[in-house]
């Protein structure tokens, strides 16, 4: 059972972002460079130009053994080099340097009902996908009944699936997928969608995979209860480094109480962001009304969210708008935005902050994420997602002393409101 | 135990053997193209026989009645069905294969499996179509009370001759689709010229002996002087021209191949 199954070493990966890939991969551009080359050091601004080109290496140096039988968890910051990871183990892209040596047949599930077709139906689907992640005909035929009891679809077996429901349609996937019988399953994310029941159906199903049938499980999640469950050890990734490893809980609990942390500390070199970025916002937190920073917002409290900015070499940059995002779980809970709620030009120079008060912070106890973008005359200066998490902690939001019960379903926002009675007769 | 190790460079050393691995694939894709190309039309698989009889029938009226570019001797819808024949196949081979690794986009980039197999078996879809052509042209051969000459035992070659064309021809511009877009614009120039410019609704006499060497460089040449001589007995006035189409042809597979093999590894980053 603790035989080596992944042996991954030294593994990077480097992609090329700027001009050259981005616009100028055309073939016009292939021929007039060609044309151009001899010449091109003559011209100061083709430098230029070609200096943009950057490496951007999306994995690096990246070593770790995974041994039968294992079911690893692979958490880290959108952008951390989880997804790449996956997809060299997985074949579908070629390192740049390292080796991976995989003993065993790998299946990924990368997206649910890649290579579904929407016009066949389900029965002619899962001969194609099965024959997709590499099963033989012969195989699908002898898990065919499993598959669709698994499934649930048997009433919809000869529709075309572009009339399946999303959940339809993501849990005939992952039944193709699960009855694989690969030595090595590679999950991304795929937990995201369908309902509840049948999410809990697939985690079953990926424990039994690994414990019953001793087959190598690694799951990448932004859902730490579902790795707290599942996974027995955890790789912790950060700008395409593997940082920690170890131990599911320790891992993850190190992940969650360092996370605020490191997100806004680290918000400077983040390499995901996109947009021109004349201004560029360097720090995010929160305030109390007199501007001192405070580590948790208060349901009920007024509170400041401050996003710090900095001008490219201190130019002025015309009619900006900054808006920050608040969203947990996928969801945007709310956004504030500069030009929504003012017609004042705003124009920003060298480094400061603005400062967005939100009066009674309406969210209960939690912790958020934050989105922000940052545009200007010129388009789009400064664009992330996940830049950075705060955390909100219950208060008297009513000025009742009373709260919404913990776990109240379907209570996202808090919102102040008063009732009358009136008789009739 | 199969062991594999992923490496830069020479990550592939077992690609021959995946390619084994996966050879159902050729057939699930084949069979999903062309399920999916007859669903939801009214008169369904009759469209692949509906197809080659308009064209034969117009080839015909312009060509044999109005151009008299078609020798006496044969029935002209016969004449022009074998050169529409193999053209047809490698024309549709040819620009399938063509988009065929960007409209699989998705698969391409989520899961791994030879490449190879996506042009290929956008090939072996329009050989399936080449096939019912070819029912029908024997009905025609009945029709006309046709006795094919003793030659028609070569056929299968010519048959693999056309495949082994659509097949190169296929790799280099799939490969070359994913890369550059342009090429989508290509791919209908090439079609339509081709038409022109290989024997398909005229015959190969008409073209002037100094010529001849030049217009053999087209692949499609011999295949379809073969196709004449096979099923008709049609002599073929430049026999060079099956010598120079078939070396033509195995260059496109060999730096066909090569250059697919070469850029394969990238398609999932530049797709």
């Amino acid at each position: 059972m603790s035989e080596t199954i992944i042996e991954v070493k030294d593994l990077s990966k480097c992609y090329r972002i700027g001009r050259n890939t981005s616009k100028g991969d055309g073939l016009r551009h292939v021929l007039e460079s060609a044309v151009r080359a001899p010449f091109a050091w003559l011209k100061p601004e083709e430098r230029k130009q070609r200096a943009r080109t950057e490496d951007f290496w999306a994995v690096r140096d990246v070593s770790v053994e995974i041994k039968r039988g294992e079911m690893v968890g692979i958490i880290g910051r959108n952008g951390a080099g989880k997804s790449t990871l996956l997809k060299l183990l997985s074949r579908i892209t070629e390192p740049t340097k390292g080796n991976i040596r995989l003993r065993g047949r790998v299946a990924s599930l990368l997206e649910v009902g890649t290579g579904f077709h929407p016009e066949l139906t389900g029965r002619e689907n899962i001969y194609l996908n099965g024959a997709i992640l590499g099963m033989s005909r012969v195989e699908i035929k002898r898990k065919f009944d499993e598959i669709v009891a698994f499934s649930e679809i048997e009433k919809f077996l000869d529709t075309p699936v572009k009339r399946y429901s999303s959940g339809m349609y993501v849990r005939l996937a992952f039944a193709v997928a699960a009855h694989l019988e690969p030595e090595i399953l590679i999950v991304d994310e795929v937990l995201a969608v369908g309902d509840a029941e049948f999410q809990k159906k697939c985690l079953g199903k990926m424990e039994d995979v690994s414990q019953q049938q001793g087959r190598t499980v690694i799951l990448v999640s932004h859902q730490m209860p579902a790795i707290q469950n599942l996974c027995t050890r955890c790789l912790l990734m950060d700008k395409g480094q593997l940082i920690m490893q170890g131990g599911t809980d320790e891992i993850v609990n190190s992940y969650m109480t360092k996370g605020a942390a490191l997100a806004t500390e680290g918000l400077v070199d983040r390499e995901d962001r996109t947009g021109k970025g004349n201004v560029r916002i360097t720090s995010i937190d929160l305030r109390d009304p007199d501007g001192n920073v405070i580590h948790e917002a208060i349901s009920g409290h007024d509170v400041v969210l401050s996003l710090g900015y900095e001008t490219k070499d201190g130019a002025e940059v015309n009619d900006c708008v900054f808006c920050v995002e608040v969203a947990k779980d996928l969801k945007n809970y709310f956004s504030l935005s500069s030009a929504l709620v003012d017609r004042r030009p705003l124009s920003v120079r060298g480094r400061g902050r603005i400062d967005f008060l939100v009066p009674n912070w309406p969210l209960m106890g939690g912790r958020y994420h934050i989105n922000f973008y940052v545009g200007s005359n010129k388009g789009v200066e400064d664009y992330l997602n996940d830049a950075s998490v705060i955390d909100a902690i219950d208060g008297d939001f009513y000025g009742t002393g009373k709260l919404h019960h913990e776990g109240w379903q379907g209570v996202s926002v808090l919102v102040k409101h008063s009732w009358t009675k009136h008789e009739e007769g | 135990m199969n062991e594999v190790t992923i490496e830069a460079g020479r990550a592939e050393r077992q690609y021959w053997r995946d390619l084994w691995r996966y050879r159902e694939l050729f057939y699930f894709l084949a069979w999903r193209d062309i399920l999916v190309r007859y669903k939801q039309t009214v008169i369904g698989v009759a469209w692949a026989a509906f197809r080659p009889l308009l064209t034969v029938a117009i080839l015909t009226f312009v060509f044999a009645r109005l151009g008299r570019m078609v020798p006496e001797n044969y029935p002209a819808p016969l004449f022009i069905f074998c050169g529409m024949l193999p053209w047809q196949f490698f024309a549709t081979a040819f620009a399938e294969s063509g988009s065929s690794l960007v409209s699989n986009a998705g698969m391409i980039s989520k899961v791994y499996f030879p490449r190879l197999v996506v042009p290929v078996s956008s090939v072996i879809t329009s050989f399936v179509d080449f096939l019912i052509s070819m029912v029908i042209m024997s009905g025609f051969m009945i029709y006309y009370q046709f006795m094919p000459p003793a030659a028609i035992a070569m056929l299968p070659v010519f048959m693999l001759m056309a495949f082994a064309t659509a097949f190169g021809g296929g790799l280099w511009i799939s490969a070359l689709m994913v890369r550059y877009r342009d090429f989508r614009f290509i791919v209908p120039f090439v079609v339509q010229l081709g038409l022109y410019i290989s024997p398909v609704a005229y015959d190969f006499t008409r073209v002037p002996e100094e010529y001849r060497l030049a217009y053999s460089l087209n692949p499609m040449v011999g295949v379809i002087s073969g196709f004449r001589w096979a099923i008709l007995g049609e002599p073929n006035p430049y026999p060079l021209s099956f010598a120079i189409s078939g070396v033509v042809i195995v260059l496109i597979i060999v730096t066909g191949v090569a250059y697919f093999r070469k850029t394969e590894k990238t398609f999932a980053d530049v797709i």
